[in-house]
């Protein structure tokens, strides 16, 4: 199949970018990595009246050091992701999904910022954002804002941003030594959208897990945070009783969706069982 | 005496032609693009059952760069109807099948209206302003449902939904079983998949009325057949119409159907007097290819208390989707299945029942390894269950009951002639390899770990190289004869030119080796071309493993009549008797001393320029021919066994291959290197069966795995290294003594793996008789042992 | 001031060394552009939706794929292809390795393999298997069992 037809604008400065957003509203869409719009496109399942090239804002591929964050812009790829000995100091969460963001010629080219905007339920940025409690920063001729991640996801494929708006970065806050993390998901094959992922974040201070959060990707309609699970742990005293708890406590929370390939009992249990074993490896 | 051939024949050549594509110099149909070409893309059935009201296409007639609007009325004088049927079958049901649907669609998928445009692109978008108004009709998506009774019909005409039934029967198998000790019965469950071949299907049709010549480029597997078709279909005279398959990027059985889009494109040629491409997307692919399995067995194996099997009987139920696939219509997988269900054993009595319907589904039809893996894995699963039950050790159970040296030739229970096949040879190759006692050490100290390994062997039958009486009975037009035809240039340099086709497999290299090795001369020396249905002689093309053994026998023959020509010319010219002469390395030697006499090249010299060198009865023809075709035998039976030894994730049900191991009987081998990967690609897409491929479809019979990132394909990562091992034993029906080695790796990797995750499973009490083994498939077996 | 929507693009960009100019339609891909408009039908298509990877090429040295990327957005990037990979001789080993292996069959996925391949040797001299397995899971072969082209990958490492 060949994409339909479209007017394509390729902005140079943010200002133009932001504009070209507000002029044409809900008829536009950007064009990040194009790895999975350009799919959408080739299928006739997308039709953009308007596509907006985001490539020609080199500024928006940048990092940025704050005092005690980090803001890592929408156009940086996953492979950067991958391979910055940076992140992987300061937030290595990140660099933990990174390799199982697809392959690496698509990791080449797909974005941070695109994962985010497009909110795939089963994508790793988005569950990384909110185990991370990222902020989203978005910009149009409005003005800016931070959206807490917990905040910006809203449904299947549906954020909090406005058809105006670009993603211009995510704000990462910047982790001390005690915060421990893991990452890990299942899939059938390398590199593919997993069934179930998880991606936890806490501190472990003296014998109990602090500031603890618990986020899965594909076990629902968005990328969610285990409220449930985590109120069990927060506080909590690791042992393998509140491990159960916990695990009770996340399979009565979650309401995966209705798919004939992997119906909801089995996400459920896949997801268990990653809480289980993230739990474990925290415990040594 | 057994005939010693050149170490040529079984040396592990590499295929020239490989060298042309890791150039990036393939030629595949979708590379040629001849001036004034255009582009058809297809308004498809979105519904699998449904009655055409009304096509509106006014708006896309004369929509920017479109060329012209076809439905099916423009066709009907240009493109005949066709049945799919079979006159070894003649109770098959064969409703009337046309190029563009008119009045009621039947599956999803079925095209309705060719757009054809200046580029794919504009012919895509005219397809969205098609308008048509549709009344949905009653879907039929299982068998149970189609064949239960007032079911609605896939076809008004016919008055019900049975497209065929049939059953085999070797004594009494319902008292052989009530006579048994012991009686495992079970369904097995076999889920549809499809064929995946990377380049998807593809044709460039171009017609000169000047000369009513069809010239088409397809990427398919049998010109000569398509030949046939196209000039009958659309009344032409046959020597006016060309088929050429240039590169093919894979086949695998999908490819040598006619079907109805590319006959459009053909048509489409015929209308506009100019090339017309179709070029397949990945979503029409997974739509309208053909799909194969979707079989449920019911089957039950009954043992004495010693183990030796009493009697096996199996019931298949099965489907052609709407429509049989022409030319060769859909019985071959259920035939293959009745026929081979647990043909490596001695089998007391056999009873095996088939049923086919009809449903609102794509067409089923021959993907590679028909019927096969099905076969394999219900006899195998069975002994294991067999061995469970009886305590027994399943690989001496095997043993017990495999058909034995003495008892070849027979023909088996299921009537297929064994020549000879090699069971307990391929069984004991494979125990020299994998060590069980020690695996089984291994297994219980990785369960204390909580790693759950388990191993499987699947013994298997491959039938290959079917004969001319199948089809020719059947009444089509297909040939399992080969001719080759031998061209030596004044160089001595030979071209051969053959019916069998390459899409990878490396038998136009076997060929060479073949030609090369008969006539005395280097390998470099000999070309082969195939693949074009005017330069080939009439041949079958590739299925169903026919190449080595058909094609490679006829290039044998061919060769041995060439040779004997250049034997009696260089006799003549050295006032010697061709027995005191031999042909070596491209010269004429004294077969004694090793001593050259002249060069090939010299007498093919004096052959084409100075003829009257030669008295007139000598026979001094340069290019010559020699067919071959088989007698009085269906197959050519060739057997193996797969050994797989799998981890499974107990807690998330996923299924890791760790081994594979592959002990395999094709007969004469003529180059290792390329039957090692060919058996190796089939067992990947045997694993593939086994762990992931499966078309899934919602309750309203709408396609759910219309994409690659839906329907899953193996690839590198998950996939194990695998071991090829080989037995030869030699078929005596032909002089090179080989069979085919298409179907091995598919035939047994599938029950293999079965039996491994079984077999891993044994501490939960899970037994699994479905496929593909997804992880939720797998949890619910344990969650259903742990609760029974 | 937004900028003007596009039916069209002039572009210029390198492919395999060699200066290009066109002026496209926007919704051209790259894979299109190479194969239709300059000839380059080295690279193939096996999916359009970037699974398959047959369409992969390097563009500004990187691994992409050629159906996911609008042609117009390679204005301004070198490119190469499985052509001008071939040309410049530095597949050689590989070319070998895989055709000595029998790494190929119908050859489809092959360009796109060895261009996959020959990035992991630049990153990774010394892969294994495991790691070569890794690197090609996004390039579907359906006629090899892979096998033969994780052995040529090793061999050509040597
Ligand atoms: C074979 C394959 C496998 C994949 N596997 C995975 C996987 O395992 N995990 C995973 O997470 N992803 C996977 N992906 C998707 C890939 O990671 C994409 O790169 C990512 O989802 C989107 O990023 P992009 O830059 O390519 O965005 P694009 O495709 O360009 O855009 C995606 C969407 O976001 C919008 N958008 C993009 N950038 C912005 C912005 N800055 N502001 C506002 N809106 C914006 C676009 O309009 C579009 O709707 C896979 C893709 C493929 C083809
Ligand atoms: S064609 Fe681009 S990945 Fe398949
Ligand atoms: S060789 Fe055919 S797809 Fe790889």
């Amino acid at each position: 199949m060949k994409a339909p037809d479209f007017g394509y604008v390729r902005p140079s400065t943010l200002a133009e970018c932001l504009a070209t957003l507000n002029e044409y509203g809900d008829e536009a869409q950007v064009l990040a990595g194009g790895q999975s719009l350009m799919p959408l496109m080739n299928f006739r399942l997308a039709k953009p009246g308007i596509l907006v090239d985001i490539g020609g804002l080199p500024e928006l591929a940048t990092t940025r050091w704050e005092t005690d964050h980090v803001v890592i812009g929408a156009l940086t790829t996953h492979d950067t992701i991958a391979t910055s000995d940076t992140i992987r100091e300061q937030i290595p969460l990140l660099s933990d999904a990174a390799p199982h963001v697809a392959h690496v010629a698509i990791r080449s080219r797909g974005t941070i910022g695109g994962s985010i905007a497009l909110a795939d339920p089963a994508a790793e940025w988005p569950a990384c954002c909110l185990a991370l409690s990222a902020e989203i920063e978005l910009a149009s001729l409005r003005g800016g804002r931070r959206v807490p991640a917990d905040e910006f996801f809203l449904g299947l494929y549906s954020t909090d941003r406005q058809a105006d708006e670009l993603v211009t970065g995510i704000r990462f806050p910047m982790l001390d030594d005690r915060r421990a993390h893991t990452f890990d998901e299942v899939s059938r094959r390398r590199g593919d959208f997993a069934i179930a992922g998880l991606a936890l974040s806490c501190d472990l201070v003296g014998p109990k897990f602090k500031d603890i959060r618990v986020a899965l990707l594909g076990v629902g309609d968005r990328p969610v945070l285990a409220r449930g699970a985590m109120s069990v742990l927060e506080d909590a005293e690791p042992s393998d009783a509140t491990t159960e708890t916990a695990i009770e406590a996340l399979s009565a929370e979650l309401r995966p969706p209705d798919d004939p390939m992997y119906p909801p009992d089995y996400r459920r249990q896949v997801a268990c069982v990653l809480l289980r074993r993230a739990l474990n490896k925290l415990m040594g | 005496m057994t005939r010693v051939f050149p170490d040529l024949v079984g040396a592990e050549v590499p295929r020239d032609r490989a060298k042309r594509l890791l150039a990036g110099r393939g030629c595949f149909v979708e590379d040629i693009s001849p001036p004034r070409t255009v582009h058809v893309a297809f308004v498809r059935s979105p519904y699998p059952h449904a009655r055409i009201r009304e096509i509106v296409s006014g708006a896309a007639a004369t929509a920017v760069g479109v060329i012209q609007v076809l439905t099916a009325s423009d066709l009907e004088y240009v493109v005949a109807p066709w049945r799919a049927t079979h006159d070894r079958f003649p109770e098959m049901r064969a409703p009337e099948q046309i190029a563009l649907a008119s009045d009621v669609v039947r599956y999803q998928g079925e095209p309705i209206v060719a757009v054809i445009g200046t580029t794919r692109t504009l012919a895509e978008d005219a397809c969205e302003l098609v308008e048509i108004e549709w009344e949905e009709l009653p879907q039929i998506g299982d068998v149970a449902a189609a064949l239960s009774p007032g079911a609605p019909r896939v076809h008004e005409t016919l008055d019900d939904n049975l497209f065929f039934e049939t059953s085999i029967a070797s004594g009494d198998a319902e008292v052989a079983l009530a006579e048994a000790d012991l009686v495992v019965e079970r369904t097995f469950r076999f889920h549809r998949h499809t064929g995946v071949s990377l380049e998807t299907r593809g044709i460039l049709a171009d017609y000169d009325p000047t000369e009513q010549r069809l010239t088409v480029h397809q990427s398919h597997q049998t010109p000569h057949q398509q030949q046939d078709l196209y000039a009958r279909l659309l009344d032409l005279p046959e020597h006016k119409v060309r088929v050429i398959c240039p590169d093919v990027g894979g086949a695998f059985g999908l490819k040598h159907h006619l079907y109805a889009d590319e006959l459009v494109a053909c048509a489409a040629a015929v209308l506009l007097g100019r090339p017309v491409k179709y070029i397949a997307d990945r979503f029409e692919s997974f739509q309208s290819d053909i799909h194969c399995r979707d079989h449920e067995v019911h089957a039950r194996m009954g043992f004495t208390s010693a183990g030796e099997i009493t009697g096996l009987v199996i019931e298949d139920r099965f489907h052609a989707g709407a429509y049989g696939q022409y030319p060769r219509s859909s019985v071959a997988e259920g035939n293959q299945i009745i026929r081979l269900t647990g043909a490596p054993y001695r089998l007391g009595a056999y009873r095996a029942d088939l049923k086919m319907a009809f449903l609102n589904r794509g067409i089923l039809g021959h993907i590679r390894a028909v019927g096969h893996p099905i076969a394999a894995t219900v006899g195998e699963a069975l002994i294991d269950l067999g061995a469970r039950e009886l305590r027994s050790d399943p690989i001496e159970l095997r043993r017990l009951n495999y058909l034995k040296d003495a008892d070849f030739p027979l023909t088996s229970a299921g009537g297929v002639v064994f020549e000879k096949l090699s069971f307990d040879a391929c069984l004991n190759a494979a125990l020299s390899k994998v060590d069980v006692a020690s695996f089984r050490n291994e297994q219980s100290e990785l369960k204390a770990r909580g790693v759950f390994r388990g191993i499987g062997f699947n013994t298997f039958v491959e039938l290959t190289a079917i004969g001319p009486e199948y089809y020719g009975e059947g009444g089509q037009h297909i040939s399992a004869q080969e001719t080759c035809l031998l061209r030596m240039e004044a160089s001595g340099q030979v071209r051969a030119y053959v019916g069998t086709t390459d899409q990878g497999q490396g038998i136009d290299t076997g060929i060479q080796q073949v030609v090369a090795a008969g006539l005395g001369i280097p390998l470099d020396d000999v070309e082969v071309i195939s693949g074009d249905s005017v330069l080939s002689p009439m041949g079958g093309g590739s299925w169903g493993s026919r190449g080595a053994a058909l094609g490679g026998e006829t290039a044998w023959n061919a060769s041995q009549k060439l040779r004997s020509n250049l034997l009696a010319m260089a006799g003549f010219l050295l006032q010697k008797e061709p027995g005191e002469l031999d042909v070596h390395e491209g010269r004429v030697t004294n077969p004694s001393t090793g001593a050259t006499h002249m060069s090939v090249s010299e007498i093919a010299r004096t052959g084409h320029f100075r003829p009257y060198t030669f008295p007139d009865d000598l026979p001094t023809d340069l290019t010559v021919t020699a067919r071959y075709a088989s007698r009085g035998r269906l197959f050519l039976a060739g057997n193996g066994i797969q050994v797989s030894i799998v981890d499974v994730d107990l807690a998330t049900g996923l299924v890791q291959p760790i081994r594979h191991l592959v002990v395999h009987d094709c007969g004469r081998i003529l180059n290792p290197l390329l039957v090692r990967e060919q058996i190796r690609g089939g067992v990947v897409q045997g694993i593939g069966s086994a762990l992931y491929e499966e078309l899934y479809y919602s309750e309203h019979g709408g396609l759910l795995t219309g994409s690659l990132a839906d329907y899953l394909v193996p690839m590198a990562p998950e996939m194990p290294d695998i071991e090829v091992a080989h037995v030869e034993t030699l078929t005596k029906t032909s002089e090179l003594g080989a069979k085919g080695a298409g179907e091995a790796g598919l035939a047994g990797a599938v029950g293999a793996i079965l039996n491994a995750v079984n077999d891993a499973l044994v501490p939960t009490g899970a037994i699994l008789t479905e496929v593909p083994l997804s992880p939720p498939r797998i949890l619910k077996a344990i969650e259903k042992a742990r609760r029974p | 001031m937004t900028p003007e929507p596009q039916s069209h693009v002039p572009i210029s960009l390198k492919v395999n060394g060699e200066l290009v100019t066109a002026e496209l339609p926007v919704r051209l891909n790259l894979v299109d552009f190479l194969r239709g408009d300059l000839g380059l039908t080295g690279t193939h298509i096996g999916c359009e939706h970037g699974i398959c990877g047959a369409c992969t090429v390097l563009v500004d040295g990187r691994l992409t794929r050629g159906c996911l990327m609008l042609a117009v957005q390679a204005n301004s990037t070198n490119v190469e292809t499985i052509e001008g990979a071939d040309a410049s001789g530095r597949l050689m080993v590989l070319q070998h390795a895989f055709h000595r292996s029998n790494a190929i069959q119908c050859g489809f996925c092959t360009p796109a393999m060895l261009l996959s391949a020959a990035e992991l040797l630049r990153v990774n001299p010394r892969p294994t298997r495991d790691e070569i397995r890794d690197w090609i899971s996004g390039n579907l072969c359906r006629c090899t069992g892979y096998q033969a082209i994780v052995d040529a990958i090793i061999e050509a490492a040597a």
